[in-house]
């Protein structure tokens, strides 16, 4: 199905958040996601459903001021 | 010594960690400066092989040491700074936020209003709220009532370098609320403008641009610290008050008469 990665148009077979991850290439990185704007922590992933269309946020620590 | 939300820290200048020219000097800035704070944000991490810089940057944060302070920069909406807040609270496994909320894109201005009501949201779920504000008295006291128990009140707009713009709104605020542990985040460009909020009772300093843009962000790092503990030692020891006219300084008595 078709999501939308950080704003960009994704093609994925994965179902749920955690499979998603890993599918996109996050493997065990240090990332915290949100899907259509809410927050989902890290240990709802698994129990997380993707629907077609939707908005998934992967951010990571950066440089900040 | 006053404490930030329970902590005490080691130094009171907070250092950004953005901007820099490479990794390897912004740790060097960092070991230079002896920083109590390191700034950080979150940002879109595309996955992938190449498509993993985040990792490499919060290892190097991370070797570091420094108590992380991170940020809500960029957000614009209070859903936006929550739900950040949100995020860097799991990444970073700390309870502090420096809460921005942009009102204004040009002058990167707080939104005050959206600032008070994601304060309010953000400190009822156990955040410790550093708020990015302005000198405005009324919103200090909203922001406390809020349940913020320190105050950032801005120098000068961000990345200017101008150093404290108002200093009677920032002397105003100082006396309003002399009990509670403040921190001059933003605006600072030079060591003196550091000193000058430290000898004015602030209680730390957070500065970004002026360190990672200098010719050599490490020695302008050391001189940032430097400053910083200049400026608390001078209003630890209660500086004079400045008076218009002339007082001779050598004791007149004893003057030889010699005309």
């Amino acid at each position: 199905m078709k999501i939308f990665l950080n704003g960009e148009p994704r093609e994925i077979r994965a179902t749920r958040l955690d499979a998603a991850l890993t599918e996109l290439g996050y493997g065990d990185a240090r990332v915290a996601t949100a899907l259509d704007g809410a927050f989902v922590p890290a240990p709802a992933r698994p129990d997380t459903a993707l629907a077609p269309g939707c908005a998934l946020e992967v951010l990571a620590p950066m440089q900040g001021g | 010594m006053r404490t930030f939300y329970g902590e005490t820290l080691e130094s009171r200048l907070m250092l950004g960690t953005a901007q820099y020219p490479s990794p390897a000097i912004m740790a060097e800035a960092f070991r230079a400066s002896g920083a109590g704070v390191a700034t950080v944000s979150l940002r879109r991490e595309a996955g992938g092989p190449g498509g993993l810089a985040g990792q490499d940057f919060w290892a190097l944060v991370e070797g570091m040491g420094t108590r992380i302070l991170p940020n809500t920069a960029g957000c614009h909406t209070v859903k936006e700074a929550v739900t950040t807040a949100h995020m860097a609270r799991e990444m970073f496994g700390t309870p502090w936020v420096k809460l921005e909320v942009i009102g204004h894109t040009d002058t990167l201005q707080p939104d005050v209003f959206a600032l008070v009501e994601a304060a309010e949201i953000l400190t009822a779920e156990g955040f410790r709220v550093f708020p990015y504000t302005t000198e405005d008295l009324v919103v200090a006291e909203r922001l406390l009532a809020a349940g913020c128990e320190v105050l950032m009140p801005w120098g000068a707009p961000i990345g200017s370098g101008l150093g404290l713009s108002n200093l009677p709104g920032l002397r105003a605020l100082r006396a309003q609320f002399p009990e509670v542990p403040m921190v001059i985040d933003a605006g600072i460009g030079l060591p003196s403008h550091a000193a000058q909020a430290m000898e004015m009772g602030y209680d730390a300093v957070l500065l970004n641009t002026a360190v990672a843009k200098a010719g050599d962000p490490a020695a302008m790092a050391r001189a940032m610290a430097l400053a910083v503990e200049a400026g608390r030692a001078a209003f630890a020891a209660d500086p004079m008050e400045p008076r218009d006219m002339a007082a001779p300084s050598t004791p007149l008595i004893g003057r030889a008469f010699l005309a």
